[in-house]
C-alpha cells in the first residue's frame, strides 16, 4: 500500500528493471476493493496526460456506451514528443501498472482487445513490454486480448486517429473527422485511446480507489504527474509531481537552470512560458489564465543565453518535416512558418516582411488540417512571437543578437537528415 | 413537393485531406470560398442562414461541382432561444 499523501506514485518501487508481475503485485498491495470503477475514475477526477487533458471517465463512458462486440483499448505509448521520456520512463520501470490500469479500463468499456502500442524505434521499451504482457497472458487465460503493436515512430503517429487507423491495418495517417466527438474504430469495434501515464494513473485508482488518489493534487487537478525536463538541466531526467507543484520547485528538483529566459511547456505543439511566470502551481487550472497548459508534461528550460527565436525556427522546421502531407494548409503552410522565421533568425531577406508573414500566416492556417498538427505549431510560435517580443523586434530592426552564435541548442530535434524517407507502414 | 421550410443555418466544410487545392470551388461559390497563397479554400466559417437561397444554391454548386467530392454542406439547426 502507498500512502495516502505520499509520492512517488506511478514510479513507486521502480528501479532501473522494469518490476517483475510478482514484484509489482506485491509492492502494489491493496486491501481496498473498488466496486464500480468507472464511477470512481470518475470521482477521481483524472484528466489524460497525452496532451489534450480531457477527462478520462467521460470518454471512457461515451466508449462503454457505443454498441459493438469487438471493442478496443488502445495505450498509447507512441510517445512522439522528442522532449517526451515519461512513456517510456514509466514503461521501463512499471509496465504491470499501465497493464492494469489498460484491464481497468477494458473491463469498464467492455472491451475484449487491448493494444499496447509503442513505436518500433524504442526496442528497449518493446521488449520491457512484450516481457510484461508475456507474464500476464502466461498466468490468465481469460479477460481481454492482450497485444503489443509497434507502429513506426513519427510525430503524428501517436495522434489518436492516426494510431488507430494503423491498427486497422492502414498507414499511420490522421484522418479527418467533421464531427465532435467522434468514435474512433478499428473494424467495426469502436476504441478507447489513453495515453500509458493515464492508464497508470487508472491503475492506481482501481487499486486504492478515488479518495486515496484525491490525497495529492488539487482540487480540480487531482494526484501526481510525470514531467519531462530537458534543456538547460544537468540531466535531463522524468520527475513525478503532485499537480499543483510550483514550477519553480519542479525546475529545483530536476536539478535545471534556475534563472532561465523562459520554459517550453507541453511539448512541441505547446506554448513558451516567460521567466516572470515560474511561481505558477504547474496544474492546468493555474496555468490556463497565463495562456498554457502541461500538456504532455514536458518542460524544456531555455537559459539566458539562448535565442528563443533560433529554437522556435529549429523546432517548427522539424515540425513541418513531420507534416503527414495530407492536408494543403499543413503541407504548405508550416514550411512557410519554418521559413519565415529562418528569416527572422538569421535576420535575412528582408526580416520585417518575414514577421508580418508569419503573424500572417498563422490567422490562415489555424484550424485548416484534419488534425491538430498545424495548430500545435502555430500555439508555439505565437507565444514565441509574446514571449520574445523584444528578441522579435531587435532581430527585426537588424540588432546583434547573441543567441544566434550559440554552438548548444536547449530544443532537441531528432535528425533531419532522414528527411525523404519518412516511413508510414 | 411542398413547401420546404428554411429554418436554421448552413457552413460549407472541407475534407482538406480529400482537397487538391485547385480552387475550383472558389469559383463556384465566391462568396462562402477565399483561396489562401497555395490555392486551398477558406471557407467562411460564420454560418448562413438557410434563407439566403443564392448562397445556399452556390455552396450546392460547389458541394457538386468539387472534383475530389471534398466539400459538404453541415447543417445547423435553429436553437430556440428559450
Ligand atoms: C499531432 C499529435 C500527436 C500526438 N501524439 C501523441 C503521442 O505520441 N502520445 C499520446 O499519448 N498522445 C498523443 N497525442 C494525443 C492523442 O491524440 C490523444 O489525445 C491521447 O492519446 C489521448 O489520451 P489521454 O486522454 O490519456 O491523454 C497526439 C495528438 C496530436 C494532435
Ligand atoms: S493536418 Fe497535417 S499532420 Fe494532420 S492530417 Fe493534415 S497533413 Fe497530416
Ligand atoms: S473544388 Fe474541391 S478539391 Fe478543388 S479546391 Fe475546392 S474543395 Fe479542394
Amino acid at each position: 500500500m502507498i500512502r495516502p499523501n505520499s509520492l512517488p506514485r506511478l514510479m513507486h518501487a521502480a528501479s532501473d528493471r522494469p518490476l517483475t508481475l510478482a514484484l509489482h503485485e506485491a509492492a502494489f498491495a491493496s486491501s481496498t476493493s473498488v466496486t464500480s470503477l468507472l464511477d470512481e475514475l470518475e470521482a477521481s477526477g483524472l484528466t489524460g496526460r497525452g496532451g489534450a487533458g480531457f477527462p478520462t471517465a467521460l470518454k471512457a463512458r461515451l466508449i462503454r456506451e457505443q454498441r459493438g462486440h469487438n471493442k478496443f483499448m488502445v495505450v498509447n505509448a507512441m510517445e512522439g514528443e522528442p522532449a517526451s521520456h515519461k512513456d517510456q520512463t514509466l514503461l521501463s520501470a512499471n509496465p504491470h501498472l499501465v497493464l492494469d490500469g489498460a484491464e481497468y479500463l477494458a473491463s469498464m468499456i467492455g472491451a475484449n482487445n487491448i493494444a499496447v502500442c509503442v513505436a518500433r524505434d524504442n526496442p528497449s521499451v518493446v521488449n520491457h513490454v512484450g516481457r510484461a504482457i508475456h507474464e500476464r497472458t502466461r498466468r490468465s487465460l481469460r479477460g481481454p486480448k492482450l497485444e503489443l503493436h509497434t507502429p513506426p515512430w513519427r510525430y503524428v503517429a501517436g495522434e489518436e486517429s492516426a494510431l488507430v487507423h494503423w491498427l486497422d491495418d492502414n498507414e499511420s495517417l490522421p484522418q479527418y473527422r467533421p464531427n465532435r466527438p467522434h468514435i474512433l474504430k478499428i473494424g467495426h469495434g469502436p476504441a478507447l485511446v489513453d495515453n500509458a501515464e493515464t492508464c497508470a494513473n487508472v491503475g492506481l485508482i482501481g487499486r486504492y480507489g478515488a479518495q486515496w488518489y484525491r490525497s495529492l493534487g488539487t482540487a480540480a487537478t487531482p494526484g501526481s504527474t510525470l514531467v519531462s525536463v530537458t534543456g538547460a538541466v544537468d540531466h535531463p531526467t522524468v520527475v513525478e509531481v503532485e499537480l499543483g507543484t510550483p514550477l519553480r520547485s519542479i525546475l529545483a528538483t530536476a536539478g535545471a537552470d534556475l534563472d532561465p529566459q523562459a520554459v517550453l511547456l507541453g511539448g512541441y505543439g505547446g506554448s513558451w512560458l516567460g521567466a516572470s511566470h515560474l511561481d505558477v502551481a504547474y496544474d492546468n487550472e493555474s496555468l490556463k489564465p497565463v495562456g498554457v497548459s502541461t500538456g504532455a508534461g514536458v518542460i524544456v528550460v531555455l537559459p539566458r543565453s539562448a535565442c528563443g527565436i533560433v529554437e522556435t525556427q529549429r523546432i517548427v522546421h522539424w515540425m513541418a518535416n513531420e507534416s503527414a502531407r495530407q492536408c494543403g494548409p499543413c503541407a504548405f503552410g508550416l514550411p512557410a512558418l519554418a521559413e519565415d522565421l529562418s528569416h527572422i533568425a538569421h535576420q535575412s531577406r528582408d526580416p520585417k516582411a518575414a514577421h508580418v508573414r508569419l503573424v500572417e500566416r498563422c490567422a490562415v492556417i489555424e484550424g485548416r488540417g484534419a488534425c491538430r498538427h498545424p495548430d500545435g505549431v502555430i500555439r508555439l510560435v505565437r507565444s514565441a512571437l509574446e514571449v520574445f517580443t523584444d528578441d522579435f523586434s531587435n532581430h527585426v530592426r537588424g540588432s546583434f543578437c547573441n543567441g544566434t552564435r550559440a554552438t548548444r541548442h536547449f530544443a532537441t530535434v531528432p535528425s533531419l537528415e532522414r528527411e525523404e524517407e519518412l516511413v508510414w507502414e | 413537393m411542398g413547401v420546404r421550410r428554411r429554418s436554421g443555418s448552413f457552413v460549407l466544410r472541407v475534407n482538406p485531406i480529400l482537397c487538391d487545392g485547385f480552387g475550383h470551388c472558389a469559383e463556384l461559390a465566391p462568396e462562402l470560398v477565399q483561396t489562401d497563397e497555395w490555392g486551398y479554400p477558406i471557407l467562411r466559417s460564420e454560418p448562413v442562414p438557410l434563407t439566403d437561397a443564392g448562397a445556399y444554391e452556390s455552396a450546392r454548386y460547389a458541394e457538386r461541382g468539387c472534383p475530389r467530392q471534398a466539400l459538404h454542406i453541415h447543417r445547423i439547426s435553429e436553437k430556440k432561444p428559450h
